[in-house]
């Protein structure tokens, strides 16, 4: 075993498939002889050479249709959108077609493809790179949408991502790349697409959050801890489609449930979290379920950026709110 | 103060001539039936030349009986195809049957020719799924919705086929329209950086909806834009099956020597309306424009080129549209026979395997229907 920041973790899984699967191709910009801005692919073109691992030109639309046109001749493409705040300019390519693909061909063709793509606050990016966009993915049927919250779940998901037979967006929160390092198995492994993870068991209340927020989430219930309250911690790993199973018995089991993410407040998973919940578990509600968020406003420059993004102290606000009920 | 006024740093408007002349268009066949490029002329047999015939006449009948069972409500979704047979058909007839096609709304045609069976064309026209599910063999993708989609695909499908170091062409067409999105320029210009052996056709009726091409850009050919990427470009009579044949075979083989993709500008006209779903082409087009090119009609001209050589005449002709009859027929009797398209088949093919959530809505619409 090795220890691995997240980004190690996502070079590690890449170089896994590229040498498991030759249909796999990696591509997008910059990724090529630079190893990507956050150095995701380092080494990869070396290793693999210009045929697998390779440089586009510099536009984000082209490398949706790239991803498309190579699917469809039987590749597995895993392109990287450089920052996901570019992603509305391959809007098309995801929604529009990837999205589609199985169903516009009656079965026929399918879109293995895989885009990861950095995301999320807290490094003070300049704007329109950093914005939590999943809640636009999650909307769109036909895709799967993966965030990892660890170097560990990062290798496993991205390894499982590579091989699914359908369109995942792989998210990786840009705060997560090198916060940490984790022991992560040097052999192979996968962990399933659409299976949340306990991170922290508990009676008292339910956490349901993903990404960077699963960090918060764990300090607010250390802290809750201390005052006696005994709080879960749900890392959905998907967000979509949902593990409705592993919330669902959860929630049954603490009676009470906070939903945390990073995004804005105003659509997006956790909207979808609570919906849920109170679809199929309203009659195990102690107390509403609310939601930790960012204010609904366009994601702030990097001046405001600390007080805007959501951290453990907003977490242990709302879970009193709902404790105390 | 105003500044001085300084001496042009270039010649602005010799820039834009000198590339503009480049683009004369390729015309092989006359409007009145006369080779007109001897030495451009392709080397296809007579057979061929009837082969090619026996394709223009068959889908302008097919054109007016889609038009006519669309007007009964027998079919769906309908763009009509008359006055671009040459562009659309006599490209495909370039092709070999590995090439892959990327055809834009209107390009039905093509992927027939190409092997889509008719009833699934019309299936599609429907609004079926069946119509997409395209037959092992048949190396076409369904028609693109969003305009400029396409292109982007298609450098990807020629980068593949290079990676895979297959001796064969992707293939895609848009209209005048077309070429004024984003998409056009990244696909053309991803495809010339990757070297990809891909084909761009625009065909340029002129009209996007209602638009006139005029409107479209300052260039003054589509054709010239591929000089932008960096790809050879060329404007065609897109009334002249034989030019557009040329032009097509020509980029084919210099994509399958590894030279790369060419955009090729069709100039060419549809007669009908936009789509059958309410356009009017009264309200953009004159009827002198209209009648400027029927004249060029590519059926009336190649009938006379084939006449004049001996090897077509009315009984030949006639034949064709019988069998296009026949064929229309049954193609319909097929597709009415298709059992209608559920919400549950959806479902069963969003994903490989169906989420937690499609299933249980899956079992909800299982119920409903089964009512």
């Amino acid at each position: 075993m090795a220890q691995m920041t997240m980004i190690q973790a996502i070079t590690d899984a890449l170089r896994t498939e590229l040498r498991n699967d030759p249909n796999v191709l990696v591509f997008g910009e910059d990724v090529g002889v630079n190893g990507g801005v956050f150095r995701a692919t380092e080494g990869l073109q070396k290793e693999f050479g210009e045929e697998r691992v390779f440089d586009t030109p510099l536009a984000e639309s082209g490398i949706g249709g790239l991803a498309v046109g190579l699917g469809l001749q039987g590749f597995r493409p895993v392109p990287e959108i450089q920052f996901f705040g570019f992603v509305f300019e391959v809007m098309d390519s995801i929604s529009g077609q990837l999205a589609r693909m199985r169903y516009r061909s009656g079965g026929r063709y399918s879109a293995p493809v895989t885009i990861r793509s950095p995301f999320g606050g807290g490094v003070h990016t300049p704007e329109m790179h950093a914005d939590s966009l999943e809640g636009l993915m999650a909307q769109q049927p036909g895709l799967k949408v993966v965030i990892p919250s660890t170097p560990y779940d990062a290798k496993g998901l991205l390894i499982s991502a590579i091989r699914d037979n359908d369109p995942v967006i792989f998210l990786e929160h840009m705060k997560l790349y090198r916060s940490f390092r984790q022991e992560v198995p040097e052999e192979e492994y996968s962990i399933p697409l659409g299976k949340a993870e306990v991170k922290r068991e508990g009676s008292d209340l339910t956490i349901v959050t993903y990404g960077a927020m699963v960090h918060e989430s764990l300090k607010a219930a250390e802290e809750l801890e201390k005052e006696g309250k005994s709080v879960e911690v749900i890392d959905l790993r998907t967000v979509a489609p949902l593990d409705i199973d592993t919330i669902i018995s959860s929630v049954e089991k603490t009676g009470r449930a906070i939903v945390v993410q990073e995004a804005q407040k105003q659509a997006g998973v956790a909207a979808n979290v609570v919906a849920e919940i109170n679809d199929r578990a309203i009659l195990s509600l102690e107390a509403p379920v609310l939601r930790v968020a960012a204010p609904d406003t366009v994601f702030a420059f990097p001046q405001a950026e600390t007080v805007w993004l959501p951290n453990y102290k907003d977490v242990i606000e709302t879970a009193k709110k709902v404790l105390e009920f | 103060m105003a500044s001085k006024t300084k001496k042009a740093q270039f010649d602005a408007k010799k820039q834009l001539e000198t590339v503009e002349e480049q683009f004369q268009t390729l015309q092989i066949l006359s409007e009145e039936g006369k080779i007109v490029n001897e030495s451009a002329m392709p080397d296809l047999s007579d057979e061929q030349l009837q082969e090619l015939m026996q394709r223009m006449v068959y889908t302008r009948i097919l054109d007016q009986r889609s038009i006519s069972l669309n007007r009964q409500g027998r079919l769906g979704f309908y763009a009509p195809t008359a006055g671009q047979e040459a562009s659309q058909l006599a490209s495909q007839f370039a092709l070999e049957k590995e090439d892959f096609i990327l055809p834009g709304y209107r390009d039905v045609p093509q992927i027939i020719w190409h092997g889509l069976p008719l009833y699934q064309a019309f299936l599609w026209s429907r609004g079926h799924y069946e119509g997409g599910n395209i037959p092992e063999g048949v190396n076409v993708i369904s028609p693109q919705i969003i305009i400029g989609a396409q292109y982007i695909q298609t450098a990807g499908v020629a980068l593949g086929m290079k990676k895979r170091g297959e001796k064969k062409v992707a293939i895609t067409y848009t209209g005048d329209g077309g070429a004024s999105q984003g998409d056009f320029y990244e696909g053309i210009n991803f495809a010339g950086a990757f070297k990809a052996p891909a084909i761009f056709i625009v065909q340029n009726n002129r009209f996007a909806i209602s638009t006139p091409v005029e409107k479209q850009s300052a260039a003054k050919t589509i054709a010239q834009k591929a000089v932008a990427a960096g790809i050879p470009g060329i404007q065609v009579d897109g009334m002249d099956p034989l030019a557009v044949y040329a032009a097509v075979r020509e980029a084919r083989e210099r994509a399958i020597n590894g030279e790369g993709p060419t955009l090729i500008e069709t100039l060419t006209y549809r007669y009908g309306p936009h789509t059958m779903a309410g356009d009017d082409p009264t309200r953009y087009r004159t009827s002198d424009l209209d009648n400027e090119w029927e004249k060029k009609d590519p059926l009336v001209r190649f009938r006379k080129f084939l006449e004049d050589k001996g090897i077509w005449n009315e009984d030949m002709e006639n034949e064709v549209i019988e069998k296009a009859k026949d064929d229309i027929k049954e193609a319909i009797k097929k597709a009415d026979d298709t059992p209608k398209q559920k919400v549950t088949d959806l479902m069963k093919i969003m994903y490989e395997e169906m989420p937690h959530n499609l299933k249980e809505q899956y079992e909800i619409y299982k119920e409903k229907e089964s009512k």
